[in-house]
């Protein structure tokens, strides 16, 4: 009897075990590429059976063929065409073809447009879309440094949802202190897919990518001197980090020698490219996205009453480079704004 | 001569259970007068009792039993007070120390205030257990070698959790209690200080953890493989020529060169085993007292090899004029 329970605990206890191995651990194969010198443990990691649906669910749409130019501009047939108005007609209709397969492929032209005066300016979506037709030509322009030549257009957040699905807001206010408690947003599993399921600080996107929150927590002496950043200070770091290797579905040591995380001489270029990322998220939530408060719909807003704002995911998806580097400005030149001037002042 | 077998012990002792010296104390009895249990048996000693707490233990107990209470009540109150989730998030949920701006006082309840309680009860139930090693192994006739090889643990825990937030002058120092929590504070430590690989402390300290857990294995080996020589009776073995202990000697020069004796293995291990936190707590101590930076430092003193550029160079873009945007 004593051998039939210990055998029937036995048999229950592999089930249970195999159970849980399936349901936390990814099944194999595991590929891993090479990027630093060799024993830095400078690799990224994929799963192919899991890289295929990534690749999948990241395609660019086919753009419109290009149709003989017209010969005129946009605006002497059109009227309140303010940003695209010096476009060739042509060319002005096949990008509000593609703007609403990128943006609202469902609802159609409608959805930014009052299908009895196209000029007019309602619904509030126009006037929101001709915001967002100036920052992507901002991105475009100003920020080389970030997105190269490679470029966004509409779909690279939207994805054919006239809401990207990766937007943020601010988070519900926490209930007022009682005698226990937990200071907000962290050590929750709720929340922490923001930070790579750690239990920092689950909350990096208002303090890092809209106000400009010190990033850089390690001292750059050897002895001991003033003003360290504290811990918390050192793990919401930590979580906008986790939120950076999360959106970008890449480990530390894709920007990072994990030896020494601070060290720029030993970081890859991409450490670069991201630094541009948080001065370029920043200026768009900043400068285009919340300052849309009052067109937006009430149901728009968050429950704090703020505009959808964007983070690293809401383009990125998962993935290095948005829709694995296709070029998305080469069709649309009047999608690249100017350059900007270059100061010195302007470096802060 | 029964043999050690490597998973499940086969001799078990049924007999009248040695209940121990008299009690010296004025508080405290001793539960029963011992019983055998078949399954523990199997896996350790099946003897269980007599159960004996004196006001050392029990204090520890109690201490204890409150500050787990208080971490797991604020752990629950964390997710408003709903069980499912706190089973459900329980390796997320943290009590955290109080916030940099308390500094070294008290904190309010809600702000590290409870993390203070709990942290002073552990303490206390820590202390006192250790009170009770040591007076047990007195009383016992014992050495008090497993009283300090706890004392060396003891020693890590107050450096983390006490000593050095004095020392910075800030609470905030200090671990939360938390599964999740303290693994991130342990990472976030390491990263905050230019990574604390490059410290020397903290190398001994893996170095005696990781060759703790080598000697372990070995002696246990050795000892196993010889059983059903009497090689377990390794001490009294230990001027004999031809016993199953030497026969372990000459196993173990033949394949490592070199070989403890039946009494030094013993001292191997305990020194490994102490020196583990004892180095661990003295690197702890001097992060961010004495040294800001470990990459940095080991740079100065030549410690940090040097690699083959992989990449083009890549340059802090604050240092760059114009760099913004």
């Amino acid at each position: 009897m004593n051998k039939f329970i210990a055998g029937m605990i036995a048999v229950f206890g592999a089930a249970a075990f195999a159970i849980f191995c399936i349901i936390v651990f990814e099944a194999p194969p595991i590929d891993t590429v090479q990027r630093g010198f060799r024993g830095l443990g400078m690799v990224e990691n994929t799963n192919p059976r899991l890289e295929r649906i990534k690749v999948g669910a990241n395609q660019l749409p086919e753009p419109t063929p290009p149709s003989d130019k017209a010969g005129h501009t946009a605006a002497s047939v059109y009227k309140n065409v303010p940003i695209l108005g010096s476009m060739d007609e042509a060319d002005f209709l096949r990008l509000m073809s593609d703007i609403t397969a990128w943006v609202a492929p469902q609802q159609g032209c409608v959805y930014c447009h009052d299908e009895n005066d196209y000029a007019a300016e309602r619904p509030y979506t126009k006037i929101v879309s001709r915001r967002m037709l100036e920052m992507v030509r901002y991105i475009n322009g100003s920020w080389k440094t970030h997105v190269a030549d490679t470029g966004v257009s509409c779909f690279a957040c939207h994805r054919g949802q006239p809401v990207p699905a990766n937007a943020w807001f601010l988070p519900k206010r926490s209930q007022p202190f009682n005698i226990v408690g937990n200071r907000p947003a962290q050590n929750l599993a709720t929340g922490s897919e923001n930070v790579a399921f750690m239990a920092v600080q689950n909350q990096p996107f208002a303090p890092f990518l809209q106000k400009t929150d010190e990033i850089r927590v390690v001292p750059t002496r050897v002895l001991h001197g003033k003003n360290v950043p504290s811990m918390q200070a050192t793990e919401a770091t930590y979580g906008l980090m986790g939120h950076i290797s999360q959106a970008l579905g890449v480990n530390c040591t894709y920007c990072h020698n994990s030896r020494s995380f601070m060290s720029w001489d030993q970081s890859t270029p991409q450490r670069s490219t991201a630094w541009y990322a948080i001065r370029m998220v920043r200026a768009l939530n900043n400068d285009y996205l919340e300052p849309l408060k009052p067109v937006f719909p009430a149901n728009r807003l968050g429950p704090q009453g703020d505009v959808a704002k964007v983070n690293c995911t809401t383009c990125h998806a998962g993935v290095a480079k948005p829709l694995y580097g296709a070029a998305m400005i080469k069709d649309y030149p009047i999608l690249v704004g100017p350059a900007p001037a270059r100061t010195a002042s302007a470096a802060k | 001569m029964a043999e050690y077998q490597n998973i499940f012990t086969r001799v078990q002792v049924r007999g009248p259970a040695y209940a121990g010296v008299p009690l010296d104390g004025i508080v405290g009895i001793r539960l029963g007068k011992g019983g055998f249990s078949y399954w523990l048996g199997k896996f350790g000693d099946a003897q269980i009792g007599p159960i004996y707490l004196g006001w050392t233990g029990l204090a520890s107990v109690l201490f204890g039993s409150l500050a787990i209470f208080i971490i797991g009540l604020n752990m629950l109150g964390s997710v408003n007070w709903d069980p499912i989730q706190f089973v459900r998030q329980l390796p997320w949920l943290a009590l955290e120390p109080p916030p940099p701006q308390y500094g070294i006082g008290f904190a309010p309840l809600a702000e590290g205030g409870w993390w203070q309680i709990a942290g002073f009860f552990l303490t206390a139930s820590i202390i006192l257990w250790w009170i009770r090693v040591y007076r047990r192994a007195l009383v016992l006739g014992m050495g008090t070698h497993l009283a300090w090889a706890f004392a060396s643990a003891i020693w890590l825990y107050l450096v983390i959790g006490f000593i050095r937030p004095v020392i910075l002058g800030s609470w905030a120092e200090a671990v939360p209690f938390g599964i999740f929590p303290h693994l991130d504070w342990t990472a976030a430590f390491s990263i905050r200080y230019g990574n604390l690989y490059y410290n020397p402390f903290h190398m001994l300290s893996i170095a005696f953890l990781y060759g703790s857990a080598v000697l372990f294995a070995m002696h246990g080996a050795t000892v196993l493989a010889m059983s059903h020589y009497g090689g377990d009776r390794e001490v009294e073995q230990i001027v004999d020529r031809g016993t199953a202990y030497e026969r372990g000697a000459l196993f173990w020069r033949w394949t490592m060169g070199f070989n403890a004796t039946a009494e030094s293995i013993h001292r191997w291990a305990w020194w490994f085993a102490v020196l583990c936190p004892l180095t661990g707590g003295i690197g702890m101590l001097l992060t961010g007292t004495v040294v800001d930076n470990w990459f940095l430092w080991g740079i100065k003193h030549g410690l940090v090899p040097s690699y083959p550029a992989v990449f083009p160079p890549v340059v802090d873009p604050t240092t760059l004029t114009g760099a913004m945007p």
